[in-house]
């Protein structure tokens, strides 16, 4: 009975949060250069609208609300993911130093393989999911205790230096770059929606559309792990396993997403907490929900950056991060 | 082994013994590496030359010029800002009693980079002192911000909560910084300023720059004794009398002063102030009279060898020396880290 009140309300969210996404689109959609009116969106939409409608909307507009969108949900789960894993609800891509690595692989991309529109977009997810797996291999190793499994307390204050390493490499590479790479770099690296094109959609898709469901599939698990270590070996969990093949999944979902958007911090952290307030820490109600916070978030400071701070866009990640940031710190403050 | 009043007065006057031996050496090894630092290169020049250029400036001699405009001020100015990063960590891990904390680690250098960007975006042709100013402010803005997060946990800040909390003060206010060189367009002026330089120390700087940090490290060596006990543990200091609280106070203000001044110049160089205070433990001991100049001793020798690093691995091209400093740096955090994580 308790269940289904459950369920019943994540579904009221979920189905709130996508209005509210809708909503932000239309309004997104009536600012900047080539503003289209919220009615005549939806008569585009429809095919009834004038080329010039349809021309902005399908080739220009479409393809980076909904990378936006996808790359939301990819950092919202991730960090889901992440808090559940390390059992840590101060855990976030950005913190434990996934981007940093992510950074990198995208750094090495742009250094030996120069374009980034043509078919070769479609490598870009994976150069960063390989910077980021190699962040993550280099943490677990440094994390990992031969009599303890992976420390959680530990995972934090190793991504925290690793990040530190991995950024210096990358400035250090992206230094070395001629002056537009460098400014497409430098904006890049504090989280900025480039992708544009309907090849980075297809490039980023596969990734959420396939391990998002795999992550909730996984929920069970991860509530087993909320309980501690030796109640979930109890309630028939092999621990290590799954934390490794998690946090694969977390690595995954927030190196795609990064890839197209770059590195943005905190989403990962404030959707899931977020979530957990509004249906309770039941990973299968709330890493959807997560998912969809971070989708709405990610809309909205990618409006906001660029409408009000016309003529020069602000990258979205410094939005999220304005927020982001002091929220994290008051949870720092509230946590035990 | 019971140790006779004597074996242990021995004992002390050979321990001072071996620090004077300590100091002379690291001494000898600072005028060493700053030599060594002006005479190599892009291009190599005579030791003969660099003493010229120093005692008896010719400025009609190329070489000499090369000496006296260009590497003598960066090398000072790397030895200078090295040795405030280094006592502004040890002061910084004596009265928090966190053998993680640094001036970069805790976002104090990135609140002194926020103000300065804040200062190149609308006031760009302000002077230098005047820059230093705001630089300390900003410094001293983001250190009140940690101190405040501190006092509103119950229990105060863990090592580990200080480190994060820091860390997110850092990104935060780096996100902003960037933000404001994008909108007004000053990526390119910054970028080489944030990964750490010390090519761009002008004799005019380190004017202002000498005195201050000089100043202020006298002053920190001079709270050294109250430092110590405050290390061993808050209440033993209370009641063998000293007022705790204002030289925590001072302390910090002292290491604010430090990392401050130094972002102004070079831009934020990070973990100097964390390995150096460390290893400068293992040599002199847990005095922090002796452990605060032997961190400025090995901090100004560790980034002039990395400044040195910086300009020849690659010549004339010149690697940022933040990520030299940061390669050494990393593991030893990892390990410093591994260690307190033991306790948690």
């Amino acid at each position: 009975m308790k269940a289904n009140l459950r369920s019943s309300k994540t579904l009221t969210v979920a189905l709130a949060l996508v209005l509210i996404n809708v909503i932000v689109i239309l309004i997104s959609l009536n600012t900047g250069s080539l503003r289209i009116a919220p009615l005549e969106v939806v008569r585009t939409l429809l095919g009834f609208g004038d080329n010039k409608s349809s021309l902005v909307l399908f080739d220009y507009r479409l393809p980076r609300i909904i990378i936006t969108m996808l790359a939301g949900i990819g950092l919202g789960i991730s960090g889901a993911i992440l808090q559940g894993v390390s059992r840590n609800p101060l855990a976030d891509p950005g913190i434990i130093g996934l981007h940093a690595g992510a950074s990198f692989g995208l750094i090495m991309f742009v250094t030996y393989f120069h374009s980034l529109n043509d078919k070769a977009a479609l490598l870009i997810p994976l150069f960063t999911f390989i910077g980021g797996c190699l962040t993550a291999f280099i943490i677990i190793l440094l994390t990992y205790d031969r009599y303890k499994g992976i420390l959680p307390i530990r995972l934090i204050l190793v991504g925290i230096a690793i990040a530190a390493c991995f950024n210096a490499i990358t400035l250090f590479l992206s230094l070395r770059l001629d002056e537009d790479t460098y400014t497409f770099a430098s904006r890049w690296l504090v989280g900025n929606v480039w992708g544009r094109d309907w090849i980075h959609v297809i490039a980023l898709l596969p990734w959420i559309v396939i391990l998002t469901p795999i992550g909730i599939l996984q929920s069970r698990k991860l509530d087993a792990l909320s309980f501690g270590d030796s109640t979930a070996v109890g309630l028939g969990v092999s621990v290590l396993r799954t934390r490794l093949s998690m946090l694969a999944i977390a690595v995954a979902l927030s190196s795609a997403s990064v890839a197209m958007v770059g590195g943005i911090g905190f989403i990962g952290l404030v959707a899931p907490h977020l979530a957990r307030r509004l249906v309770g820490p039941r990973h299968q109600h709330f890493l959807p929900v997560a998912g969809l916070l971070g989708m709405v978030i990610l809309v909205l400071s990618d409006t906001v950056g660029r409408s009000i701070f016309q003529p020069n866009a602000i990258p979205a990640g410094i939005v999220v991060a304005a927020i982001g940031g002091p929220y994290f710190l008051y949870l720092l403050t509230k946590t035990k | 082994m019971l140790q006779t009043p004597h074996l242990k007065h021995l004992n002390n006057r050979l321990h001072n013994m071996w620090r004077l031996l300590l100091f002379i050496f690291f001494l000898a090894g600072l005028i060493v590496t700053l030599v060594t630092a002006v005479s190599f290169g892009a291009k190599d020049i005579t030791f003969h030359h660099v003493w010229t250029a120093i005692f008896n400036y010719d400025s009609s001699l190329t070489e000499q010029q090369i000496i006296y405009e260009l590497r003598l001020p960066r090398v000072i100015g790397a030895a200078i800002v090295g040795a405030a990063f280094a006592v502004a960590g040890a002061l910084m891990q004596g009265v928090t009693r966190n053998p993680l904390a640094d001036a970069g680690v805790l976002g104090i250098n990135a609140g002194a980079m926020f103000v300065v960007t804040l200062c190149f975006a609308f006031v760009p042709s302000i002077s230098y002192s005047l820059l230093m100013v705001f630089s300390f402010i900003g410094a001293a803005l983001s250190t009140l911000l940690i101190f405040i997060m501190g006092a509103s946990v119950p229990g105060g800040l863990t090592p580990m909560r200080l480190t994060v909390s820091g860390a997110v003060i850092a990104a935060l206010l780096h996100s902003l910084s960037a933000g404001i060189a994008i909108y007004f367009d000053l990526s390119q002026d910054l970028a080489f300023w944030y990964a750490g330089g010390v090519a761009g120390i002008k004799w005019d700087q380190l004017k202002v720059l000498v005195p201050v940090i000089v100043l202020t490290i006298i002053w920190a060596v001079s709270m050294g004794r109250s430092i110590s006990l405050i290390a061993i543990g808050e209440e033993t200091a209370m009641n063998l009398g000293i007022k705790v609280n204002l030289i925590k106070l001072l302390s910090i203000i002292a290491a604010v002063i430090l990392a401050g001044v130094s972002v102004s110049a070079v831009g934020s160089i990070g973990f100097i102030g964390l390995v150096i205070p460390h290893i400068a433990r293992k040599l002199v001991g847990s005095d922090y009279s002796f452990i605060i100049p032997m961190s400025a001793l090995l901090g100004a020798i560790l980034l002039m060898l990395a400044d040195l690093g910086a300009r020849t691995v690659n010549p004339p091209r010149e690697l940022a020396i933040g990520i030299i400093v940061a390669a050494v740096g990393v593991p030893f955090f990892l390990y410093t880290a591994r260690k307190v994580g033991r306790d948690l």
